[in-house]
């Protein structure tokens, strides 16, 4: 753990909503003074930023790491190593693991793996139920004092709201954070991609966008009469947005995310099949995806992330129906939302409150700040350069991206966690 | 020939030259089939591959008949009960013939998307012969066939397609292809059964069939396609029968000379009065049939062109 001296970087500060030109230090792995010229005693490693971008490393809500049970398409060792080449500082990891991660002792040694292999911090999110299964709460104690920072059953909707609103009360006396999947089961049964002319061009089976509103307006409603904390995880639907803007204005302990590939591709780039274009929720429709855009630039929804989910070739080369869900974005994360800032959706310190700063707050971590005493997760990015996506230079075992040929503006130069170098890219 | 496509995927990419293209030469194989020697040798040397991932009767034999007529070697996989079964993927199955060296696939599979995802992966031309809910091009072409012949023109009608829209790649590929003939399309069937957005195609949805059939002069039926449903998309069959079947009281708001298709297999008594199905006068449903092995002839007839005329032209460069 060196003492670096950041020069000439243009400071991107989401707490403050600003942004401008000057030196940061760090020292002890914490950012211990920012300012103008500040001076470089000896034994200080001098990163000269030339103008570049320097902002708090992306805290990344909802990846899924193949540890334990899929290592043949994601292991701790690829995922840390990806989430450092895409400025991703710290991974909040998802639950969905074989075995779930619902116990105190699943938890354990997922982290003690972490903290062998990953070269970025690695939280853990806990089942909500048993197995994932929608009928018994899970530990939510003993799993708190064991580091679950969050608690969700993922994509597995917990069906029965008699079963949900007591994991909510249970978790609500805990202050436990409970992230809730909005797709009304029964609506989204069998299908791959929303309904509309699209789906019906295609031949393939729609869901409704509505089933993200019913969702949402479920969960608000058991959050209204419980008082837990909670937090969707994707709103990708202009429907669904009034209901959200209500329960915030009501002062429910309320907060939304949205998958980056919702905010910068729709439904129509699945095109002819293409499965690595199949998520969950499905992509929408360009409006939809205009309207969520606007609602992270005015803060409705408060988080961005990658919803990073490896799939191997064969579980994607299937006919589209029966082909896996999910896409890797680990490393795509911030080139693909620079997107966002060079349409002019948004302003760095915007978007780096949805990549940082909400997640951490919203976790309670101190990371996600450029502020004096917090962790010195860093990532210094160019954001104008080009270059076409190759999806075989990807670090992750996976490499099932939507953006194989796209070309992109914006490229990660180098990641320091706690003061470390995590990444640097060959100049 | 216009005709360059190196696969029949759908009626989507083709265009109304390429219709056309493919109509004029079934005409003739239709007077072929009608003569008492049935046996052209344009396919000779050729290996034809049916591949079908769900049953079907007709489809399959009107595929072998077209190929064998015009002298292709045709084998005959059905799927449905073979190696899927043993959890091979569709591609290592596609794999595993195309290392047998076929120059026409033709494949039904129940996915919206499967015969696209083969034919980016084998080397022979791939026919789709229906795949999910997406598409079902030779059906389209025979049905434009059909029309052509008993009406004198494939433009500028009145088309009524009736019944299961939603579920059917028949009307997906059939609005496509009427549609970019320029023809009136109306679609009539309850709304449980009309897709999302539909309405964006360029037709007239009614979910009242007197009103929708008001001077058409064809009028498709589909089938209604019950090993489809996941159930509650329609009350009872009798209800539908009363709402939406096809008999000679509801034909009558069509033109005098309207003409009644059908797909088949039938449902008789669910969506068409059995009688009127059989009236040689209004039904041309065994034309359908008829000009089913024409159009498919000329299908593969005119990939098989292509296909010759590429690698020519690969050998001359």
């Amino acid at each position: 753990m060196s003492n670096l001296l950041f020069q000439n970087a243009r400071l991107i500060d989401p707490e403050a909503k600003a942004e401008r030109i000057g030196d940061l230090r760090v020292i002890g792995g914490e950012i211990t003074e920012i300012g103008a010229s500040l001076s470089a005693p000896a034994k200080t490693h001098v990163v000269e930023c030339r103008g570049k971008c320097l902002a708090p490393g992306i805290v990344d809500i909802g990846v899924k790491i193949g540890e334990p049970g899929e290592r043949h398409k994601e292991s701790f060792r690829t995922a840390g190593r990806a989430a450092a080449a895409g400025g991703v500082t710290t991974i909040i990891m998802r639950a969905d693991t074989k075995p779930t991660i619902d116990t105190p002792e699943t938890l354990a040694f997922v982290l003690s793996r972490a903290r062998e292999e990953s070269r970025v911090r690695v939280h853990a999110m806990a089942a909500l139920t048993k197995g994932r299964m929608g009928r018994e709460m899970t530990e939510i104690g003993f799993l708190q004092d064991a580091g679950a920072v969050a608690f969700s059953d993922g994509d597995a909707v917990c069906v029965n709201p008699k079963v949900f609103s007591r994991c909510l009360s249970y978790a609500a006396a805990l202050d436990a954070l409970v992230i809730g999947h909005v797709q009304d089961p029964g609506l989204s049964a069998g299908a791959a991609v929303t309904s509309g002319p699209f789906a019906t061009k295609q031949g393939l089976a729609g869901v409704s966008f509505m089933a993200e509103r019913m969702g949402l307006e479920r969960d608000l409603a058991l959050v209204e009469m419980t008082h837990a904390r909670y937090h969707a995880d994707q709103i990708t639907t202009a429907a669904a947005l009034p209901a959200l803007a209500r329960a915030k204005a009501a002062g429910l302990d309320v907060s939304a995310g949205i998958s980056i590939h919702h905010l910068t591709l729709n439904e129509l780039d699945i095109g002819d099949y293409r499965s690595f274009f199949k998520v969950k929720p499905p992509l929408r429709s360009e409006d939809d995806r205009i309207a969520v855009v606007e609602a992270v630039a005015c803060g409705l929804i408060d988080i961005i992330s990658s919803m990073h989910t490896p799939q191997d070739e064969e579980s994607k080369r299937l006919p589209f129906e029966e082909a896996a869900s999910g896409a890797v974005a680990l490393e795509t994360l911030l080139p693909a939302a620079m997107r966002l800032i060079h349409s002019g959706a948004m302003d760095l310190p915007t978007l780096f409150g949805a990549l940082s700063l909400n997640p951490a707050r919203r976790l309670g971590l101190r990371a996600g700040r450029l502020s004096l005493g917090a962790p010195a997760d860093l990532v210094l990015f160019d954001p104008d350069a080009p270059f076409v996506l190759d999806r075989f230079s990807l670090l992750s075992k996976s490499k099932n991206t939507p953006f194989d040929g796209a070309r992109m503006q914006g490229r990660v130069l180098a990641t320091f966690v706690g003061g470390d170098v995590v990444f640097e890219r060959a100049r | 020939m216009a005709f360059a496509a190196k696969h029949l995927l759908g009626i989507e990419p083709l265009s109304k030259v390429d219709i056309l293209s493919i109509l004029d030469l079934a005409d003739q194989y239709v007077s072929l089939n009608r003569q008492a020697n049935k046996r052209s040798d344009t396919l000779a040397g050729l290996t034809q591959i049916n591949m079908f991932f769900e049953n079907s009767t007709r489809t399959q034999a009107s595929f072998e008949l077209a190929g064998k007529r015009l002298g292709a070697d045709v084998m005959n996989m059905s799927m449905a009960t073979s190696s899927i079964k043993k959890g091979e993927s569709l591609i290592d199955t596609a794999l595993t013939l195309n290392a047998m060296h076929p120059d026409l696939l033709v494949v039904r599979h129940p996915s919206a998307g499967a015969a696209n995802l083969l034919a980016e992966k084998v080397n022979c031309a791939v026919i789709n012969a229906g795949d999910g809910q997406h598409e079902h091009p030779t059906q389209a072409l025979l049905d434009a066939l059909t029309i052509r012949r008993a009406k004198g023109r494939l433009h500028r009608l009145n088309i009524a397609i009736c019944g299961d829209i939603a579920h059917s790649r028949v009307a997906r590929s059939n609005i496509m292809l009427l549609g970019k003939m320029e023809n009136r399309l109306r679609l009539i069937g309850p709304k449980t059964l009309m897709p999302a957005g539909i309405e964006t195609f360029g037709v007239e949805v009614f979910d009242d069939m007197r009103k929708g059939l008001r001077d058409v002069d064809v009028v498709m039926m589909l089938r209604l396609q019950k090993e489809r449903m996941d159930g509650g998309f329609i009350p009872s069959e009798r209800e539908y029968y009363h709402r939406f079947g096809l008999d000679f009281e509801k034909l009558g708001h069509a033109k005098p000379d309207a003409i009644v298709m059908h797909p088949a297999p039938m449902n008789r008594g669910v969506e068409i009065d059995g009688t009127l199905a059989d009236d040689i006068n209004r039904s041309v449903i065994q034309e359908q049939v008829e000009m089913g092995v024409a159009v498919r002839m000329a299908v593969m007839d005119l990939l098989a062109r292509a296909r010759r005329a590429s690698e020519d032209g690969g050998v001359m460069a």
